[in-house]
Protein backbone atom coordinates (compact mmCIF):
# COMPACT_ATOMS: atom_id res chain seq x y z
CA UNK A 1 0.00 0.00 0.00
CA UNK A 2 1.39 3.64 -1.19
CA UNK A 3 2.00 6.68 1.55
CA UNK A 4 -0.39 9.67 0.82
CA UNK A 5 2.40 10.96 -0.96
CA UNK A 6 5.22 8.46 -1.91
CA UNK A 7 5.34 5.29 -2.92
CA UNK A 8 7.99 2.87 -3.92
CA UNK A 9 8.21 0.12 -6.31
CA UNK A 10 10.89 -2.70 -6.46
CA UNK A 11 10.96 -4.69 -9.84
CA UNK A 12 10.13 -8.11 -9.33
CA UNK A 13 13.59 -9.20 -10.47
CA UNK A 14 15.55 -8.27 -7.59
CA UNK A 15 13.32 -8.36 -4.60
CA UNK A 16 15.22 -11.31 -3.74
CA UNK A 17 18.52 -10.27 -4.14
CA UNK A 18 19.89 -10.62 -0.63
CA UNK A 19 23.27 -8.07 -1.15
CA UNK A 20 20.51 -5.47 -2.43
CA UNK A 21 18.30 -5.88 0.11
CA UNK A 22 21.46 -4.95 2.78
CA UNK A 23 22.21 -2.05 0.56
CA UNK A 24 19.10 -0.29 0.13
CA UNK A 25 18.65 -0.97 4.29
CA UNK A 26 21.92 0.54 5.02
CA UNK A 27 20.88 3.37 2.07
CA UNK A 28 17.81 4.93 3.16
CA UNK A 29 18.06 7.81 6.18
CA UNK A 30 14.11 6.90 7.01
CA UNK A 31 14.11 3.46 7.07
CA UNK A 32 11.97 2.75 4.02
CA UNK A 33 13.55 -0.50 3.29
CA UNK A 34 14.39 -3.44 5.64
CA UNK A 35 16.74 -6.43 4.87
CA UNK A 36 13.97 -9.20 5.41
CA UNK A 37 15.89 -12.31 5.77
CA UNK A 38 17.66 -11.40 2.64
CA UNK A 39 14.67 -10.06 0.46
CA UNK A 40 13.92 -6.28 0.08
CA UNK A 41 10.83 -5.57 2.33
CA UNK A 42 9.45 -2.09 2.21
CA UNK A 43 8.28 -0.46 5.37
CA UNK A 44 5.04 0.92 4.15
CA UNK A 45 4.46 3.39 7.68
CA UNK A 46 7.73 4.71 6.61
CA UNK A 47 7.20 5.90 3.10
CA UNK A 48 5.67 9.52 3.65
CA UNK A 49 8.85 10.11 5.62
CA UNK A 50 10.55 9.70 2.24
CA UNK A 51 13.20 12.81 1.68
CA UNK A 52 13.49 12.31 -1.88
CA UNK A 53 17.75 11.69 -1.43
CA UNK A 54 17.72 9.08 -4.81
CA UNK A 55 20.20 6.80 -2.53
CA UNK A 56 17.86 4.08 -2.67
CA UNK A 57 18.26 4.80 -6.95
CA UNK A 58 21.89 4.87 -7.11
CA UNK A 59 21.81 1.64 -4.88
CA UNK A 60 20.08 0.02 -6.69
CA UNK A 61 20.35 -1.71 -10.26
CA UNK A 62 19.04 0.88 -13.17
CA UNK A 63 15.16 1.22 -13.14
CA UNK A 64 14.62 -1.15 -10.75
CA UNK A 65 13.79 0.87 -7.91
CA UNK A 66 11.17 3.73 -8.77
CA UNK A 67 10.00 6.66 -6.17
CA UNK A 68 6.56 7.99 -7.03
CA UNK A 69 5.47 11.57 -5.76
CA UNK A 70 1.94 10.67 -5.40
CA UNK A 71 0.94 14.63 -5.02
CA UNK A 72 2.54 15.50 -8.45
CA UNK A 73 2.57 12.41 -10.56
CA UNK A 74 6.06 12.45 -10.74
CA UNK A 75 9.18 10.09 -10.42
CA UNK A 76 12.67 10.91 -9.00
CA UNK A 77 14.67 10.69 -11.83
CA UNK A 78 17.99 8.50 -11.68
CA UNK A 79 21.35 11.36 -11.24
CA UNK B 1 12.12 28.59 37.70
CA UNK B 2 10.59 30.19 41.37
CA UNK B 3 12.22 29.79 44.68
CA UNK B 4 10.17 28.27 47.74
CA UNK B 5 10.03 31.76 50.34
CA UNK B 6 12.34 29.89 53.04
CA UNK B 7 14.94 29.67 50.10
CA UNK B 8 14.35 32.98 49.24
CA UNK B 9 15.15 33.91 52.83
CA UNK B 10 18.48 31.86 52.51
CA UNK B 11 19.57 33.71 49.58
CA UNK B 12 18.53 37.41 51.39
CA UNK B 13 20.90 35.69 54.32
CA UNK B 14 23.95 34.74 51.55
CA UNK B 15 24.32 38.34 50.63
CA UNK B 16 24.05 39.36 53.88
CA UNK B 17 20.71 41.57 53.76
CA UNK B 18 18.85 40.94 57.44
CA UNK B 19 16.03 38.51 57.88
CA UNK B 20 13.88 37.84 60.84
CA UNK B 21 15.34 34.59 62.55
CA UNK B 22 13.44 31.56 60.79
CA UNK B 23 13.79 27.77 60.47
CA UNK B 24 12.57 25.71 57.45
CA UNK B 25 10.15 22.14 59.44
CA UNK B 26 8.84 19.74 57.91
CA UNK B 27 7.39 17.86 61.07
CA UNK B 28 5.34 19.81 63.79
CA UNK B 29 8.45 18.81 65.97
CA UNK B 30 10.84 20.20 64.18
CA UNK B 31 8.75 23.73 63.64
CA UNK B 32 8.36 23.46 67.26
CA UNK B 33 12.10 23.04 68.13
CA UNK B 34 12.38 25.99 65.45
CA UNK B 35 10.28 28.45 67.61
CA UNK B 36 11.80 27.71 70.88
CA UNK B 37 15.32 28.38 69.35
CA UNK B 38 13.67 32.05 67.99
CA UNK B 39 11.51 32.45 71.42
CA UNK B 40 8.87 34.50 71.68
CA UNK B 41 5.74 34.43 69.04
CA UNK B 42 6.09 33.09 65.71
CA UNK B 43 4.83 32.89 62.35
CA UNK B 44 4.15 29.70 60.55
CA UNK B 45 3.66 29.59 56.94
CA UNK B 46 3.13 27.42 54.25
CA UNK B 47 5.51 26.57 51.90
CA UNK B 48 4.12 26.26 48.31
CA UNK B 49 4.55 28.33 45.04
CA UNK B 50 0.74 29.73 44.93
CA UNK B 51 -0.68 32.75 46.18
CA UNK B 52 -3.55 33.01 48.57
CA UNK B 53 -1.73 31.03 51.78
CA UNK B 54 -3.31 33.61 54.47
CA UNK B 55 -6.95 33.27 52.73
CA UNK B 56 -6.22 29.61 52.62
CA UNK B 57 -5.41 29.07 56.31
CA UNK B 58 -1.59 28.79 55.80
CA UNK B 59 -0.53 31.25 57.47
CA UNK B 60 -0.41 31.15 61.61
CA UNK B 61 0.34 32.97 64.58
CA UNK B 62 1.23 30.92 67.64
CA UNK B 63 2.36 32.70 70.97
CA UNK B 64 4.49 29.43 72.00
CA UNK B 65 6.38 26.24 70.68
CA UNK B 66 3.19 23.92 71.74
CA UNK B 67 1.45 26.64 69.73
CA UNK B 68 3.22 26.46 66.70
CA UNK B 69 3.51 23.34 66.54
CA UNK B 70 -0.18 22.63 66.13
CA UNK B 71 0.05 25.11 63.60
CA UNK B 72 2.68 23.31 61.73
CA UNK B 73 0.56 19.96 61.98
CA UNK B 74 -2.70 21.69 60.41
CA UNK B 75 -0.97 23.42 57.61
CA UNK B 76 1.60 20.85 56.70
CA UNK B 77 -1.84 18.43 55.93
CA UNK B 78 -3.44 21.65 54.28
CA UNK B 79 -3.55 22.09 50.21
CA UNK B 80 -3.54 25.46 48.98
CA UNK B 81 -4.72 25.39 45.40
CA UNK B 82 -3.90 21.67 44.84
CA UNK B 83 -0.15 22.37 46.11
CA UNK B 84 1.21 20.15 48.81
CA UNK B 85 2.96 22.43 51.39
CA UNK B 86 6.91 21.76 50.95
CA UNK B 87 7.07 21.88 55.12
CA UNK B 88 6.05 25.21 56.79
CA UNK B 89 8.53 28.20 57.67
CA UNK B 90 8.70 29.25 61.12
CA UNK B 91 9.89 32.75 61.80
CA UNK B 92 10.31 35.71 64.39
CA UNK B 93 6.92 37.84 64.44
CA UNK B 94 8.72 41.23 63.87
CA UNK B 95 7.69 44.25 66.11
CA UNK B 96 6.78 46.37 62.70
CA UNK B 97 6.89 50.03 62.84
CA UNK B 98 5.87 50.00 59.06
CA UNK B 99 6.28 48.20 56.47
CA UNK B 100 8.16 48.65 52.77
CA UNK B 101 8.17 47.15 49.52
CA UNK B 102 11.68 46.69 47.96
CA UNK B 103 12.02 44.96 44.54
CA UNK B 104 13.74 44.54 41.24
CA UNK B 105 12.50 42.64 38.27
CA UNK B 106 13.34 43.21 34.76
CA UNK B 107 12.19 45.58 32.02
CA UNK B 108 11.59 44.14 28.88
CA UNK B 109 11.07 47.03 26.96
CA UNK B 110 14.06 48.76 28.22
CA UNK B 111 15.82 45.17 28.39
CA UNK B 112 17.28 46.67 31.57
CA UNK B 113 16.57 46.03 35.46
CA UNK B 114 14.83 48.19 37.12
CA UNK B 115 14.30 48.87 40.78
CA UNK B 116 10.70 49.35 42.61
CA UNK B 117 10.66 50.67 45.80
CA UNK B 118 7.43 52.00 48.05
CA UNK B 119 6.81 53.33 51.82
CA UNK B 120 3.69 51.17 50.86
CA UNK B 121 4.69 47.56 51.87
CA UNK B 122 2.69 44.57 52.82
CA UNK B 123 0.62 45.13 50.29
CA UNK B 124 -0.01 43.80 46.13
CA UNK B 125 2.70 46.45 44.08
CA UNK B 126 0.64 46.27 41.53
CA UNK B 127 -2.47 47.55 43.56
CA UNK B 128 -0.14 50.63 44.97
CA UNK B 129 1.09 51.34 41.91
CA UNK B 130 -2.30 51.59 40.39
CA UNK B 131 -3.78 53.72 43.46
CA UNK B 132 -0.69 55.57 44.91
CA UNK B 133 1.41 55.63 42.00
CA UNK B 134 3.57 58.77 44.06
CA UNK B 135 4.46 55.89 46.58
CA UNK B 136 6.78 54.03 44.07
CA UNK B 137 10.15 54.71 43.20
CA UNK B 138 11.75 53.14 40.05
CA UNK B 139 14.75 53.19 38.37
CA UNK B 140 16.65 51.16 35.55
CA UNK B 141 20.42 50.15 35.88
CA UNK B 142 23.10 48.14 34.09
CA UNK B 143 24.11 44.77 34.22
CA UNK B 144 26.96 45.58 32.39
CA UNK B 145 28.51 48.49 34.65
CA UNK B 146 29.70 48.72 38.09
CA UNK B 147 26.69 48.86 40.64
CA UNK B 148 26.38 52.21 41.97
CA UNK B 149 24.02 52.79 45.32
CA UNK B 150 23.01 56.07 43.89
CA UNK B 151 20.75 54.65 41.64
CA UNK B 152 19.09 52.70 44.34
CA UNK B 153 18.94 55.81 46.85
CA UNK B 154 17.40 57.86 43.83
CA UNK B 155 14.75 55.09 43.67
CA UNK B 156 13.71 55.18 47.33
CA UNK B 157 14.04 59.04 47.50
CA UNK B 158 11.31 59.00 44.79
CA UNK B 159 8.41 58.26 47.39
CA UNK B 160 9.61 61.12 49.53
CA UNK B 161 12.04 59.05 52.45
CA UNK B 162 14.87 61.32 53.73
CA UNK B 163 17.49 61.18 56.52
CA UNK B 164 18.09 57.75 58.33
CA UNK B 165 15.39 55.85 56.63
CA UNK B 166 16.76 56.86 53.02
CA UNK B 167 20.28 55.71 54.33
CA UNK B 168 19.78 52.40 55.48
CA UNK B 169 17.26 51.15 53.15
CA UNK B 170 19.74 51.98 50.08
CA UNK B 171 22.63 49.39 50.82
CA UNK B 172 19.13 47.08 51.05
CA UNK B 173 17.67 47.71 47.78
CA UNK B 174 21.68 47.64 46.39
CA UNK B 175 22.63 44.46 47.75
CA UNK B 176 18.75 43.29 46.19
CA UNK B 177 19.99 44.32 42.51
CA UNK B 178 23.45 42.88 42.99
CA UNK B 179 21.46 39.68 44.03
CA UNK B 180 19.37 39.90 40.95
CA UNK B 181 22.07 40.37 38.47
CA UNK B 182 24.54 37.86 40.60
CA UNK B 183 22.53 34.89 40.13
CA UNK B 184 20.67 35.53 36.71
CA UNK B 185 17.13 36.35 38.52
CA UNK B 186 13.77 37.59 36.58
CA UNK B 187 11.95 38.75 40.26
CA UNK B 188 13.84 39.20 43.40
CA UNK B 189 11.45 40.92 45.99
CA UNK B 190 11.09 41.60 49.22
CA UNK B 191 7.41 42.48 50.92
CA UNK B 192 7.36 42.94 53.18
CA UNK B 193 10.96 44.72 54.23
CA UNK B 194 10.20 46.28 57.53
CA UNK B 195 11.84 49.22 60.01
CA UNK B 196 11.14 47.33 63.35
CA UNK B 197 10.30 49.47 66.60
CA UNK B 198 14.34 49.90 67.08
CA UNK B 199 15.10 51.53 63.88
CA UNK B 200 16.50 48.43 62.63
CA UNK B 201 15.33 46.96 58.68
CA UNK B 202 14.41 43.47 58.19
CA UNK B 203 13.06 41.48 55.57
CA UNK B 204 9.78 39.30 56.62
CA UNK B 205 8.63 37.59 52.67
CA UNK B 206 10.66 37.85 49.75
CA UNK B 207 10.18 36.34 46.72
CA UNK B 208 12.52 35.13 43.86
CA UNK B 209 12.73 33.77 40.50
CA UNK B 210 15.06 32.83 38.62
CA UNK B 211 15.81 32.25 34.79
CA UNK B 212 15.20 28.83 33.46
CA UNK B 213 18.06 28.67 31.51
CA UNK B 214 20.59 30.34 33.85
CA UNK B 215 19.84 26.92 36.26
CA UNK B 216 23.67 25.74 35.30
CA UNK B 217 25.08 28.55 35.95
CA UNK B 218 24.15 28.28 39.73
CA UNK B 219 24.30 24.47 40.38
CA UNK B 220 26.27 25.37 43.85
CA UNK B 221 23.22 27.85 44.84
CA UNK B 222 20.88 25.11 44.15
CA UNK B 223 22.76 22.28 45.73
CA UNK B 224 23.37 24.70 49.30
CA UNK B 225 19.65 24.52 48.56
CA UNK B 226 18.63 21.29 47.74
CA UNK B 227 16.83 22.29 44.46
CA UNK B 228 17.09 18.96 42.53
CA UNK B 229 17.95 18.84 38.82
CA UNK B 230 14.50 17.52 38.40
CA UNK B 231 12.66 19.97 39.95
CA UNK B 232 11.12 22.24 37.04
CA UNK B 233 9.32 24.36 39.50
CA UNK B 234 6.92 25.67 36.60
CA UNK B 235 4.31 28.45 37.89
CA UNK B 236 1.94 25.65 37.08
CA UNK B 237 1.21 21.61 36.78
CA UNK B 238 1.70 20.49 33.02
CA UNK B 239 -2.30 20.02 31.42
CA UNK B 240 -2.28 16.48 30.48
CA UNK B 241 -2.13 18.63 26.99
CA UNK B 242 0.96 19.67 27.49
CA UNK B 243 2.39 16.09 28.71
CA UNK B 244 1.49 14.63 25.12
CA UNK B 245 3.30 17.37 23.31
CA UNK B 246 6.25 16.86 25.56
CA UNK B 247 6.09 12.94 24.90
CA UNK B 248 5.45 13.75 21.36
CA UNK B 249 8.95 15.65 20.94
CA UNK B 250 10.33 13.32 23.21
CA UNK B 251 9.70 9.56 21.46
CA UNK B 252 11.67 11.21 17.88
CA UNK B 253 14.69 12.59 18.20
CA UNK B 254 14.23 14.40 14.82
CA UNK B 255 14.15 18.00 14.85
CA UNK B 256 11.45 19.58 17.50
CA UNK B 257 7.86 19.51 17.65
CA UNK B 258 6.65 20.36 20.73
CA UNK B 259 7.27 22.70 23.78
CA UNK B 260 3.83 23.18 24.01
CA UNK B 261 1.43 25.36 25.91
CA UNK B 262 -2.29 25.23 26.16
CA UNK B 263 -4.94 28.23 25.76
CA UNK B 264 -8.25 28.27 25.40
CA UNK B 265 -8.94 29.78 22.12
CA UNK B 266 -10.18 28.29 18.94
CA UNK B 267 -7.15 28.77 16.55
CA UNK B 268 -4.71 26.10 16.96
CA UNK B 269 -1.08 27.02 16.27
CA UNK B 270 1.67 25.30 14.04
CA UNK B 271 4.43 27.39 14.41
CA UNK B 272 7.88 27.94 14.86
CA UNK B 273 11.58 28.66 13.65
CA UNK B 274 14.05 31.33 15.14
CA UNK B 275 11.71 32.78 17.62
CA UNK B 276 8.79 33.12 14.95
CA UNK B 277 6.87 31.12 17.69
CA UNK B 278 6.99 33.91 19.56
CA UNK B 279 6.48 36.64 17.16
CA UNK B 280 3.81 34.54 15.38
CA UNK B 281 1.59 34.20 18.72
CA UNK B 282 1.97 37.83 19.31
CA UNK B 283 0.30 38.36 15.93
CA UNK B 284 -2.66 36.40 16.45
CA UNK B 285 -2.85 38.50 19.39
CA UNK B 286 -2.80 41.45 18.18
CA UNK B 287 -4.91 40.54 15.23
CA UNK B 288 -7.80 39.85 17.53
CA UNK B 289 -7.42 36.06 17.54
CA UNK B 290 -7.62 33.63 20.11
CA UNK B 291 -4.75 30.91 20.17
CA UNK B 292 -5.78 27.53 21.31
CA UNK B 293 -1.75 26.88 22.09
CA UNK B 294 1.67 28.26 21.61
CA UNK B 295 4.30 25.51 20.53
CA UNK B 296 7.50 24.94 18.90
CA UNK B 297 8.85 23.24 15.70
CA UNK B 298 11.79 23.31 13.96
CA UNK B 299 15.11 21.52 12.88
CA UNK B 300 13.53 19.80 10.41
CA UNK B 301 10.62 17.37 12.47
CA UNK B 302 9.92 14.28 10.73
CA UNK B 303 6.57 14.03 9.06
CA UNK B 304 5.02 11.82 11.69
CA UNK B 305 6.76 14.32 14.20
CA UNK B 306 4.91 16.90 12.61
CA UNK B 307 1.97 14.84 11.95
CA UNK B 308 1.55 13.61 15.74
CA UNK B 309 1.93 17.65 16.88
CA UNK B 310 -0.63 18.66 14.54
CA UNK B 311 -3.21 16.12 15.40
CA UNK B 312 -2.94 16.59 19.08
CA UNK B 313 -3.62 20.36 18.24
CA UNK B 314 -6.44 19.97 16.12
CA UNK B 315 -8.17 17.14 18.65
CA UNK B 316 -8.20 19.76 21.39
CA UNK B 317 -11.68 20.96 22.04
CA UNK B 318 -12.70 24.16 20.83
CA UNK B 319 -10.05 24.30 18.05
CA UNK B 320 -12.23 25.14 14.82
CA UNK B 321 -9.28 25.81 12.31
CA UNK B 322 -5.15 25.35 12.37
CA UNK B 323 -2.60 28.12 11.48
CA UNK B 324 0.62 26.54 10.11
CA UNK B 325 3.41 29.18 10.29
CA UNK B 326 6.93 29.76 10.61
CA UNK B 327 9.76 32.36 10.21
CA UNK B 328 12.29 31.59 7.02
CA UNK B 329 13.27 28.38 7.47
CA UNK B 330 16.65 26.98 5.96
CA UNK B 331 17.53 23.82 8.33
CA UNK B 332 13.50 22.68 8.11
CA UNK B 333 11.98 21.11 4.99
CA UNK B 334 8.74 22.80 3.84
CA UNK B 335 7.72 20.02 2.08
CA UNK B 336 8.22 17.99 4.99
CA UNK B 337 6.05 19.65 7.45
CA UNK B 338 3.35 20.05 4.65
CA UNK B 339 3.33 16.64 4.81
CA UNK B 340 2.85 16.00 8.22
CA UNK B 341 0.07 18.56 8.66
CA UNK B 342 -1.86 17.72 5.71
CA UNK B 343 -1.36 14.04 6.99
CA UNK B 344 -2.77 15.06 10.14
CA UNK B 345 -5.72 16.54 8.96
CA UNK B 346 -6.33 13.07 6.54
CA UNK B 347 -5.99 10.59 8.82
CA UNK B 348 -8.69 12.61 11.54
CA UNK B 349 -10.81 12.61 8.93
CA UNK B 350 -10.69 16.02 8.18
CA UNK B 351 -10.25 18.31 4.50
CA UNK B 352 -6.56 19.86 4.76
CA UNK B 353 -8.00 22.58 2.82
CA UNK B 354 -10.94 23.75 5.72
CA UNK B 355 -8.82 22.97 8.21
CA UNK B 356 -5.59 24.61 7.64
CA UNK B 357 -6.50 28.10 7.56
CA UNK B 358 -3.07 29.31 6.21
CA UNK B 359 0.47 27.64 5.63
CA UNK B 360 3.08 30.64 5.72
CA UNK B 361 6.60 28.75 5.92
CA UNK B 362 8.89 29.69 3.37
CA UNK B 363 12.40 28.47 2.91
CA UNK B 364 14.18 25.42 2.09
CA UNK B 365 11.99 22.57 -0.36
CA UNK B 366 9.42 25.28 -0.60
CA UNK B 367 8.53 24.24 -4.33
CA UNK B 368 8.04 20.58 -3.04
CA UNK B 369 6.05 21.84 -0.40
CA UNK B 370 3.31 23.91 -2.38
CA UNK B 371 3.15 21.37 -4.93
CA UNK B 372 1.63 19.91 -2.37
CA UNK B 373 -0.29 22.05 -0.75
CA UNK B 374 -1.72 22.73 -3.81
CA UNK B 375 -2.72 19.50 -4.42
CA UNK B 376 -4.43 19.07 -1.20
CA UNK B 377 -6.08 23.06 -1.66
CA UNK B 378 -4.47 24.45 1.26
CA UNK B 379 -3.96 28.31 1.41
CA UNK B 380 -0.17 29.14 1.60
CA UNK B 381 2.38 32.04 1.47
CA UNK B 382 5.33 32.39 0.58
CA UNK B 383 8.03 34.87 2.05
CA UNK B 384 6.49 38.21 0.08
CA UNK B 385 3.77 38.02 2.80
CA UNK B 386 4.74 38.77 6.26
CA UNK B 387 4.63 36.46 8.88
CA UNK B 388 1.62 39.79 10.42
CA UNK B 389 0.16 39.26 7.45
CA UNK B 390 -0.33 35.83 7.62
CA UNK B 391 -1.52 35.50 11.10
CA UNK B 392 -3.83 38.17 10.32
CA UNK B 393 -5.88 36.23 7.05
CA UNK B 394 -5.76 33.22 9.96
CA UNK B 395 -7.27 35.00 12.18
CA UNK B 396 -9.98 36.19 9.91
CA UNK B 397 -10.48 33.08 8.73
CA UNK B 398 -11.55 31.38 11.97
CA UNK B 399 -13.55 34.28 12.94
CA UNK B 400 -15.85 32.90 9.48
CA UNK B 401 -14.35 35.49 7.32
CA UNK B 402 -11.44 35.69 5.23
CA UNK B 403 -10.70 34.48 1.56
CA UNK B 404 -12.28 31.50 0.01
CA UNK B 405 -10.22 29.34 -2.27
CA UNK B 406 -6.92 27.75 -2.33
CA UNK B 407 -3.87 28.28 -3.80
CA UNK B 408 -1.01 30.91 -3.38
CA UNK B 409 -0.94 34.21 -1.41
CA UNK B 410 1.51 36.42 -3.29
CA UNK B 411 3.04 39.60 -0.99
CA UNK B 412 2.06 41.88 -4.01
CA UNK B 413 -1.45 40.97 -3.40
CA UNK B 414 -1.40 42.25 -0.14
CA UNK B 415 1.11 44.46 1.36
CA UNK B 416 -0.29 47.24 -1.07
CA UNK B 417 -2.45 47.90 1.60
CA UNK B 418 -0.25 47.62 4.70
CA UNK B 419 1.36 50.30 6.26
CA UNK B 420 5.27 50.79 5.55
CA UNK B 421 6.24 49.46 8.92
CA UNK B 422 4.32 46.04 8.86
CA UNK B 423 5.70 45.83 4.98
CA UNK B 424 9.36 45.67 6.12
CA UNK B 425 8.62 43.44 9.51
CA UNK B 426 8.21 41.03 6.72
CA UNK B 427 11.50 41.70 4.71
CA UNK B 428 13.81 41.80 7.45
CA UNK B 429 12.39 38.46 9.51
CA UNK B 430 14.77 36.07 10.96
CA UNK B 431 15.79 33.37 9.03
CA UNK B 432 15.40 30.12 11.40
CA UNK B 433 19.34 28.87 12.28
Amino acid sequence: MAGLFIDVEVDESVTGDADLARRLEEACPVDIYADAGGRVEVVEGNLDECVLCRLCIDAAPAGTVRVKKLYDGTELAAR
Amino acid sequence: MRFFEYESRRILERERIPITQSGHATTPEEARRIADEVGGPVVIKSQVLTGGRMKAGGVKFAETPEECEAYARDILALEINGHVPRGVLVAAKAPIAQEYYAGVIYDGVRKLPTFVFSDMGGIDIEEVAETHPEHIGRGHFSTVLPHMDFRAKDAIAQTGLTGRELTRLTPILSALARLFVKYDMTLAEINPLVRLEDGSFVAVDAHMDMENEARPRHKALLAELGVGEDETREAREATPFEIEGERIDSVDHRGVAGNVTEFDGNLGLVIGAGGGSLTLFDAVRRHGGRPANYCEIGGNPSVSKAANLTKLVLQKPGVEKIAVMMSIVSNTRVDIVARGVIKACVELGFDPAEKIAIFRIPGAWEEEGFKILERYGVEYADRSVSMHEAARIAVEKVSGGGADGAGPLRGEETDAEKPPAERLAGAGEVVEG
